[in-house]
């Protein structure tokens, strides 16, 4: 299903080098700080104070910063809160998440399951995180799949659209998997330039890789 | 007392990952919830098993964490008077 009533007006990509708004670059790994290091290099440079985000397992961070970078100088308080939607995806749902809390209670003797690590070990606990942050209140769906599939996602945003469920999408894909890890935001909304297609997201999913 | 309260920072800050949180920043006296350190109630949760697993302590009633949790010098007092 295509719907060329939505468009794409922005979107950004954070793999383990560097940080791509609308496909040019934005933040470069120049060091090549490890996963912690350079999300915490990109929290710095992005100049925002949640001290929340110290909080989040890795992943929700990645999702964090990619849709803070995305919404930056866009106005998402012109649209009901309960009309902006997210649909994001990945493969490895939150595996280093659940291997961390698996480590908490591998030994009888050490027996101390965290309750921090715990909550993150859903991958819709980052949407959970994004809509906090963002006051967002729409529907919202995450896809876990063997590799990434545009039109699952923009299916899915698309008929929230038609069936007048939501008026913003936020799609995409993060997946974050020991050292390798990387983000795909896009905003979909009436307003931009490229259409909101399968191929189209496709083609700009493949921009960082 | 005062060195079980300057580890309690160091712990408190390395567990509930307080990033921007220096332990002198950290007044022994101050409630830990509700303002200052902004802490939630996973949080509490990872207090309670901070003091299970540092010191081997356990809250027998719920209905205490309030008051042993109200700042650093009552969790260190509790703790001093179960160990």
């Amino acid at each position: 299903m295509i719907n060329n009533s939505l468009k794409i007006s922005k979107y950004c990509h954070i793999s383990s080098d560097r940080v791509l708004v609308n496909g040019k670059p934005f933040i470069e790994n120049i060091n090549g700080l490890d996963n912690k290091s350079f999300l915490k290099h990109i929290y710095k440079s992005i100049e925002i104070a949640y001290s929340k985000f110290f909080k989040m397992d890795e992943i929700s961070k990645l999702g964090f910063l990619a849709v803070e970078i995305l919404l930056k100088d866009i106005n998402l308080s012109v649209y009901n809160s309960e009309d902006v939607s997210i649909v994001l995806s990945n493969s490895d749902s939150t595996i280093d998440t659940d291997y961390n809390h698996q480590n908490t209670i591998n030994d009888y003797e050490n027996f101390f399951p965290s309750p921090s690590i715990f909550v993150y070990t859903l991958p819709n606990i980052m949407i959970g995180e994004i809509s906090i942050r963002n006051g967002i209140k729409g529907e919202n769906s995450f896809f876990i799949v063997e590799k990434f599939n545009a039109e699952i996602v923009v299916d899915h945003i698309n008929s929230l659209f038609l069936t007048g469920k939501a008026e913003v999408g936020i799609g995409g894909w993060v997946n974050f998997h020991q050292e390798k890890y990387e983000a795909f935001i896009y905003l979909a909304s009436k307003n931009g330039n490229i259409n909101h297609s399968a191929s189209e997201v496709n083609k700009l999913f493949n921009l960082i890789t | 007392m005062e060195e079980l309260i300057d580890k309690l920072k160091l712990q408190i800050i390395e567990q509930l990952n307080l990033e921007d949180i220096e332990p002198e920043d950290i007044d022994a006296d101050e409630p830990l919830f509700g303002t200052g350190l902004g802490l939630d109630s996973i949080d509490a949760l990872e207090l309670i098993v901070l003091l299970e697993k540092e010191y081997g302590v356990k809250i027998q009633n719920p209905k205490d964490g309030q008051k042993i949790f109200y700042s650093l010098k009552t969790m260190a007092e509790f703790i001093q008077e179960n160990q």
